[in-house]
């Protein structure tokens, strides 16, 4: 049961804040704000299970944990980030699984110059590279990378007349705006572009509009299960074209709420939703099933989501950048926070769940086409969709 | 627009205003008898939806035990009156005792006897059971209480219990969404409309409830006292209409309405722990152009939010929402200027 799940994680989240109080100062502390509760929560729940799952010693330190929630509320996650900076002084804050709350989270880190690795899905959290943004880093793939896979889908697909439909919100604006240039770069006609409301009644309007337009392929852009109503309403009008759907989407509530709606949608994603069937030849599949493994056995089966999957890979940056770090400082002091800074910003090779991490200053995601696929479900299952060009 | 698109938004329109429809109905049935703008009334939307949803997944789900918990709170509140000296111990007292518990044992039977894995129809009587026994308990431990306050407290205390109903949601059913099946499983094609069971039930329980509570409301007991308090408190008092039952009976109907709304728009859209407010708000906007006092009015309210909410999602579907509730403001300056302003007694 899903409650059943929410209060094992709380239960983990009271643990690891328990384990917090008595450890001793020299510890390092990691910092970090989800959304639990609230619209957000459906990413941010794996987001806090994963958490919970990660090692309590980093290269011989132990690690202190205090994991808050913002109720998806970019002011309580602001409020969150202060009392992580001032009363806590934690070496790193990871964290904020929304792209509002992510950007609220910037100015935060900078003034306080402690590193911050963001989940959120929004370019704009690390670009364009700045003195805030110094301080900030992004574990997840820019979205630009996954419409770009879209994209060349679309295009190898033959598409020529696409629709996209979004959430009425940033994440469905991000999208358009990263949608429409790149559909225009693979040279394809945009006929329609639509919004709708996460609590919609309906998307009838929306859904005539798009089928009236006659598009070869639909772009459906929300986050979680509410992009399942435009995909029913859509075959509900008798649409047989291709359907997209963006990567904020890949858990197995999705597949539970569009049902037979979502058999042959176009998905793209990192590694980590489908590493059973990555070749033994990529060095993502071992990372990759670890994480699924540690996961799945905690959750049970079937509960793995990408989003928790960024938390780890974020959190892999970290514990590969603290070795170097703890030599120039102590945690807890200034020196500590800015050679880990530093020494995040110089990962090379970074395997992680999702992708390979390999960060320079002007770019503080680091993940390439390595870290995109293309998925589609076939049977009510994920299944990776052969090679894109 | 061709005429075929025009009687599709047309269909969409009057579905969704049918449930608008409904819940305003509910919302000036509730003001007009305790003087309660009603808030939480889109929380019985998801609750309704929700807890079919989790029956159906084969779990009690956990508006069961709020049930039972606001059916201990009222005994208790009843045993401690009598230690208070409030009250006496007598065959009245065990027969309200044994009313208020009646719900909770006979969901809390329905559950044993198998419901979550039984068919649909006992899952949705095990719902409206388990739910709709709300209404009239949340009346009896907040509102009755404070029956005498001003509008503005009720309201406020309103707010209270919508978000701790819509918390007490995410903590029951979880951050997602759930779809429950059709009541009714057809689909019908009529030209170029395409009628789903889901869609004809709507109609078709929205209107045969409107009439029932024309029929309710003007022809029985009952609904002559409900009228009669909601016209003057006091003289219904003076004529023997207690106004704590009438309060509790109008409650016990906006939940039932609620709940059933939630069922019929469950396999139409997908539901969230918090999408009922949304909706309700919509029946809210309905309610206003009833001046909160006339039903069909409100009726009438709905059908212009459902027709321009399907109309508005086709040309500028971004500010749709915008553009519905933007609606309430030329109704609200035509009621100012029309309506001389009164103090509140």
């Amino acid at each position: 049961m899903k409650s059943m799940k929410m209060l094992q994680g709380i239960a983990i989240c009271a643990a690891t804040s328990m384990v917090a109080v008595v450890a001793s100062h020299a510890d390092i502390k990691i910092g970090a704000t989800v959304s639990a509760t609230g619209p957000a929560a459906s990413l941010g729940i794996p987001y806090r299970n994963t958490l919970g799952l990660l090692p309590k010693e980093v290269a011989g330190q132990k690690i202190e944990w205090v994991i808050l929630d913002d109720g998806s509320d970019p002011t309580n996650a602001v409020k969150n980030a202060r009392k992580l900076t001032s009363e806590d002084s934690v070496d790193i804050i990871l964290g904020a699984n929304t792209s509002p709350i992510a950007l609220a989270l910037v100015d935060v880190a900078s003034e306080t110059k402690t590193p911050f690795i963001a989940m959120a899905s929004s370019i704009r959290i690390v670009s364009p590279m700045d003195d805030k943004r110094y301080w900030v880093f992004k574990a997840s793939q820019a979205d630009a990378l996954m419409v770009g896979a879209i994209a060349d889908h679309m295009k190898t697909s033959n598409v020529k007349r696409a629709a996209f439909i979004g959430a009425n919100d940033a994440f469905g604006e991000s999208f358009w705006a990263e949608f429409e240039p790149a559909a225009k770069k693979a040279g394809i006609e945009i006929v329609a572009s639509e919004r709708f409301n996460r609590t919609d009644t309906s998307v009838t309007g929306q859904i005539l509009k798009i089928v009236g337009a006659k598009p070869d392929a639909v772009f459906i852009a929300a986050v979680g299960t509410p992009a399942a109503l435009p995909a029913i309403a859509l075959k509900e009008r008798g649409y047989n074209g291709l359907q997209y759907q963006s990567h904020a989407v890949l858990n197995a509530d999705f597949l539970r709420v569009g049902g037979k709606a979502l058999e042959g949608t176009f998905f793209p994603t990192g590694a980590m939703l489908i590493p059973e069937q990555l070749p033994d030849s990529n060095p993502i599949k071992k990372v990759a099933l670890d994480y699924v493994t540690q996961y799945e056995k905690q959750f049970g089966a079937g509960t793995r989501a990408t989003f928790g999957g960024h938390a780890y890979d974020s959190f892999l940056t970290f514990a590969n950048a603290v070795p170097a770090a703890l030599k120039v400082g102590k945690p807890g002091t200034p020196e500590f926070r800015k050679a880990l800074r530093d020494e995040i910003e110089k990962s090379k090779d970074v395997v992680g769940s999702h992708g390979i991490f390999n960060i320079t200053p002007m770019d503080h995601i680091g993940l390439d086409n390595r870290a995109r696929m293309i998925v589609t479900v076939k049977d009510g299952t994920w299944k990776l969709v052969p090679q894109l060009p | 627009m061709d005429s075929s698109v025009a009687l599709i938004l047309a269909q969409d329109g009057i579905v969704n205003g049918a449930i608008y429809g409904l819940l305003g109905l509910a919302l000036v049935l509730v003001f007009s008898v305790t003087r309660v703008i009603f808030v939480p009334q889109g929380e019985f939307v998801t609750f309704g939806a929700l807890s079919l949803a989790v029956l159906q997944t084969g779990a009690i789900p956990g508006t069961f035990w709020l049930l039972l918990a606001g059916t201990a709170w009222v005994v208790c509140g009843g045993i401690m009156s009598i230690a208070a000296g409030k009250s006496t111990f007598g065959m009245s007292f065990t027969i309200a005792m044994l009313k208020i518990s009646l719900p909770a044992v006979v969901a809390a039977s329905l559950i044993l006897a198998g419901a979550p894995r039984g068919g649909l129809a006992i899952q949705i009587l095990t719902t409206l059971v388990i739910v709709v026994p709300l209404g009239s308990l949340l009346y009896r431990i907040v509102y009755a209480p404070l029956a005498s306050s001003s509008i503005l407290v009720l309201l406020i205390v309103s707010v209270a219990v919508h978000l701790a109903f819509e918390s007490a949601g995410l903590l029951f059913f979880g951050a997602e969404g759930f779809r429950t099946p059709a009541i009714v499983d057809l689909s019908l094609k009529l030209g170029p409309l395409f009628l789903s069971g889901a869609a004809a039930s709507v109609i078709v329980v929205a209107a045969v409830l409107m009439l029932l509570l024309v029929v309710g409301l003007g022809m029985t007991v009952f609904g002559k006292a409900l009228r009669a308090t909601a016209s003057n408190a006091t003289g219904a008092r003076i004529v023997g209409i207690r106004p704590d039952r009438a309060g509790s009976l109008a409650f016990s109907i906006a939940a039932f309405i609620g709940v059933l709304s939630g069922l019929l728009i469950g396999p139409m859209t997908t539901i969230y722990y918090d999408g009922g407010f949304l909706i309700a708000l919509k029946g809210f906007v309905a309610a206003i152009i009833g001046g909160l006092h006339s039903y069909p009015l409100a009726v009438f309210g709905a059908l212009f939010v459902g027709l321009s909410e399907s109309v508005a999602s086709f040309y500028a579907s971004a500010f749709k929402d915008a553009i519905v509730f933007a609606l309430i403001l030329p109704v609200l300056l035509w009621r100012s200027i029309r309506a001389p302003h009164r103090e509140e007694e």
